[in-house]
């Protein structure tokens, strides 16, 4: 009951920066910066921002104080490789926008358009801790395995207002290795070619813009629209998220991003272990899920729960993630950040894998993953270790904005819960 | 093969083409419902007796007792309690700062008939050609090879089911399998344990068949199809009963593979393993089963079961579910995480469930993620308790509680000592035995071998 009277409560400052003094006390706060862990701390939140936050922080006259002994708080959790604003039932294609099968529009597709703010699956990632995601395109192969990128990836913010788009256009996808392989006719040296080709192409389109919009430029396989949007990946400006997982075909994405001038990401990598130091040189992140040690295909046959831990041992920048294209199943991101610690990875790690790299990958790190003095307060407050199934969350802010601790599901339960409880 | 050939032994060859044509007659009468056919060949090995000293066991009744002592001699359990003396002449297994639960026992698996790697090669749960494949035994498409049986094992699981695929109304039968390594699947079957039926509704079976022009296209076209199929079972099983009653006169009514399995759930012997989401459906399911005389056993993956907790109670139908899946398709768009233990709450059978070959190795935490939700929704529900989601109750549902699920005295030794709290994602299976036998040990390389298909592979050279 008092935790349904503590929800109701929150509704009543559901959804706005308000214009109040709010103190979390005598937690531990995990800063994700230089301050490091502080093992009981004091936050105060003004105004939707963080106004101070340390060890000896005073509680200003009139602040709502939470409770937070015993708890943690940690920076919003971003989810890597998410569809989360772009599907509402995965098997309902009218209800999902996170995929094209147009093949004028591969490149050019571009998430952080259309997304909605009114999914019932944000508030359920919420519970999860989850304040952003990375909405990353899929490939929609209704048409056949014919597209060579799925389009371009955003980060987005979960506070369900209109404005959602944390940074759009921040990076580039693409598969290779196997599922590459397939894209190009079934090969691998193809698929390498391909994409050396369409380089090519586009730097050609963008050193020659004015011929091509005078119809004078030479044939190229991709259209205008999707050269246009990957010249910045052919400039190095824009992140290329390559999907792969064997050992061999990271060497070779190593090699031509090396020849090609690219911003990669490594993402899958379920044989990156292998590769580890060649990654840690190349100083690829990698965006790799925790959970997948099965030998699915022939180029996941060293999967292994240990990946997270040897990557990051060997000095390889990672970020964790739940599946590929996770969304209604969001809430595992963080028992996933547990199981790796399981499995040897550090537990800061494992938290920086989930909270600051994600956000210095994709270029938002002056907005979220970490708590700073300034910033607007995209936090969590767990009554527990916040990796644990364990521990739920007591307090969430997006961005400054706090939300309140409910969502469809629990608004299900709660219909069919038996009152005599 | 046996009275074939001891007649053999003994007879002429008029006396042998009689013994045959008999011999053949029995067969063919025994090789029924019963499960005498593909007979289990796995024998435990012996293995001395042991002690697990020291630790917070949860017993899978109800109870969790901290600094306990589990006992296990002749691959039963013997005795477990707190102040138990070691008897002489046993292993003794430090338990101190870990746990210990029964086997983990998983009641909805695809592992061997969707193996990995996933290939279309042998890719064999859906015999999706026919709404109703009730003949076919997914016990024939199972791969002792797949990768996935050790891994489940490295996550604690002892006993698993394997179902054939919810494409067609009837999918075909299940098999109940022991998760110790074997060349052979019959080397993985559970001694005697009953089979299932696997049957589907929604939206599987009617947008396979809708798809290819043919019904089921509705769902009134998938309960048309399953009251037309119970309608030929009856007919076939009273012609068969009629045929036993008078003194099996005559030619037997010839056999009939697809009836057959679904007169051995007419007669109570094969238990209905239900995949269905909606708490509509299920209501339907059940008056069907009214309707034809026989029960379900289960309902599986039941996203909607919270909304009719109370009916699934008193139909005595276990209902297996996740706590973290929901919203792939529209008949799964309500699941919530507290589905299990509502039906617990109701007095109901409630399992945690994987269907999957990522959850089936830590089906423990998603047990904790279910019971840490309801408790704080204002359930009370304790660890004693939650553990027999993933134990007694499978059982329960497989019909082998009898011999698993529980660790009480005279049950097959089938036990999972834990490096720490089960529920936690921080939680490893150090050690476990299937009856009484050591099959896996995380600080042992001997008892981690791979598969024969991942070993020489490449990556192989750290364990998992």
């Amino acid at each position: 009951m008092t935790c349904r009277l503590l929800a109701l409560a929150a509704l009543a400052f559901a959804t706005s920066a308000s214009a109040e003094t709010i103190a979390i006390v005598d937690a531990r706060l995990m800063t994700m910066t230089a301050a490091g862990e502080i093992e009981r701390g004091t936050i105060v939140i003004r105004d939707g921002r963080i106004a101070a936050i340390g060890a000896d922080v005073a509680v200003p006259a009139g602040a709502r104080v939470i409770d937070g002994r015993g708890g943690t708080v940690t920076p919003g959790f971003i989810q890597a490789d998410s569809t989360l604003g772009a599907v509402e039932v995965s098997q309902v294609p009218t209800s999902a926008d996170r995929a094209t099968h147009s093949a004028a529009i591969s490149a050019g597709f571009d998430i952080s358009l259309g997304l909605n703010p009114d999914s019932i699956l944000l508030p359920v990632a919420r519970l999860a801790g989850i304040t952003h995601a990375v909405t990353t395109p899929l490939y929609d192969d209704r048409g056949g395995r014919d597209l060579q990128f799925a389009g371009q990836a955003a980060v987005i913010d979960l506070a369900q207002r209109p404005d959602m788009v944390t940074r759009p256009r921040a990076a580039m996808v693409l598969e290779m290795g196997e599922g590459g392989a397939e894209r190009a006719g079934g090969a691998r040296g193809s698929a390498i070619v391909a994409l050396r080709a369409t380089l090519a192409d586009v730097r050609h389109f963008a050193a020659n813009r004015v011929a091509y919009d005078r119809g004078e430029g030479r044939p190229q396989r991709l259209s205008h629209v999707d050269l246009e949007a990957l010249i910045p990946v052919a400039e190095g400006r824009m992140p290329l998220i390559v999907k792969v997982d064997r050992a061999s075909d990271i060497r070779e994405m190593i090699a031509l991003a090396r020849e090609e001038k690219l911003h990669l990401i490594l993402d899958g990598a379920e044989e990156g272990w292998r590769v580890a130091n060649d990654i840690a040189a190349a100083q690829l992140p990698v965006i790799l899920d925790p959970l997948a040690d099965l030998p699915r295909s022939f180029s996941e046959l060293g999967a292994s729960m240990e990946n997270a831990a040897r990557l990051h041992a060997a000095g390889v920048t990672i970020i964790l993630k739940t599946g590929s294209g996770v969304a209604h199943r969001a809430r595992e991101l963080r028992y996933g950040a547990g199981n790796a610690v399981a499995w040897g990875l550090p537990y800061g790690a494992a938290v920086a894998a989930i909270t600051v790299n994600p956000a210095r990958v994709f270029g938002v790190a002056d907005r979220v993953g970490s708590l700073e003095r300034g910033r607007a307060a995209d936090l969590v407050l767990w009554n527990g270790d916040p990796l644990e199934p364990l521990s739920q969350p007591q307090a969430v802010f997006v961005e400054g904005l706090e939300k309140a601790l409910t969502a469809r599901p629990l608004e299900l339960r709660d219909r069919y819960l038996p009152s005599a409880r | 093969m046996g009275s074939v050939s001891k007649f053999l032994r003994g007879s002429g060859m008029r006396v042998l083409a009689a013994a045959l044509s008999l011999a053949s007659g029995v067969a063919a009468e025994q090789n029924d419902a019963r499960g005498e056919a593909f007979p289990s060949t796995y024998r435990p090995a012996a293995a001395p007796p042991l002690a697990i000293v020291g630790a917070t066991i949860l017993t899978g009744t109800g109870v969790e007792i901290p600094d306990a002592t589990l006992l296990i001699s002749n691959g039963v359990i013997e005795a477990v309690g707190a102040e138990l003396a070691v008897p002489e002449g046993y292993v003794r297994i430090d338990g101190r700062g870990k746990w210990v639960t029964p086997g983990i026992i998983d009641a909805h698996s695809h592992l061997g008939v969707y193996p990995s790697p996933a290939t279309p090669s042998h890719e064999d749960g859906n015999e999706a050609v026919a709404p109703n494949t009730a003949d076919v035994w997914a016990e024939h498409s199972v791969w002792p090879q797949d990768p996935k049986f050790r891994l489940a094992r490295a996550g604690g699981v002892t006993t698993l089911m394997i179902l054939p695929g919810s494409a067609n109304l009837f999918g075909g039968r299940s098999v109940t399998l022991k998760n110790v390594p074997a060349v052979t699947t019959q080397g993985m079957k559970f001694p005697h344990a009953p089979y299932g039926l696997k049957m589907a509704c929604g939206e599987n079976p009617k947008r396979v068949y809708g798809s290819k022009g043919r019904s089921p296209a509705t769902r009134m076209g998938n309960v048309a199809g399953y009251r037309k199929a119970w309608i030929d079972a009856a007919d076939y099983a009273r012609k068969r009963d009629k045929w036993e009653k008078t003194g099996k006169a005559g030619d037997p009514p010839k056999r009939d593979l697809q009836l057959e399995t679904l007169a051995g759930v007419l007669k109570g012997e094969i238990l209905v393993q239900n995949h269905c989401y909606r708490a509509d459906e299920m209501a339907v399911m059940i008056d069907i089963a009214r309707e034809f005389g026989f029960s379900i056993r289960t309902f599986h993956h039941a996203n909607e079961a919270f909304k009719i907790a109370p009916l699934l109670a008193k139909e005595d139908i276990c209902v297996a579910t996740w706590a973290n899946s929901w919203g792939a398709k529209m008949e799964s768009l309500d699941g919530i995480e507290e589905t299990a233990p509502m039906i617990h709450a109701a007095g109901g059978c409630a399992i945690i469930h994987s269907d999957d070959g990522l959850l089936i190795q830590r089906l423990g935490q998603e047990t904790g993620v279910a019971m840490t939700a309801a408790n704080h929704a204002g359930l009370s529900i304790s660890r004693g308790e939650a553990i027999k989601w993933i134990t007694a109750n499978p059982a329960k549902a497989m019909g082998i509680a009898d011999r698993v699920g529980t660790l009480e005295p005279g049950k097959m030794a089938d036990v999972v000592l834990w490096s720490g709290n089960p529920f936690s994602v921080y939680a490893l299976a150090d050690r476990v035995w299937i009856d009484g036998v050591p099959m896996w040990d995380r600080a042992d390389p001997r008892y981690q071998a791979p598969s024969d298909f991942l070993l020489g592979q490449p990556g192989q050279d750290f364990a998992r």
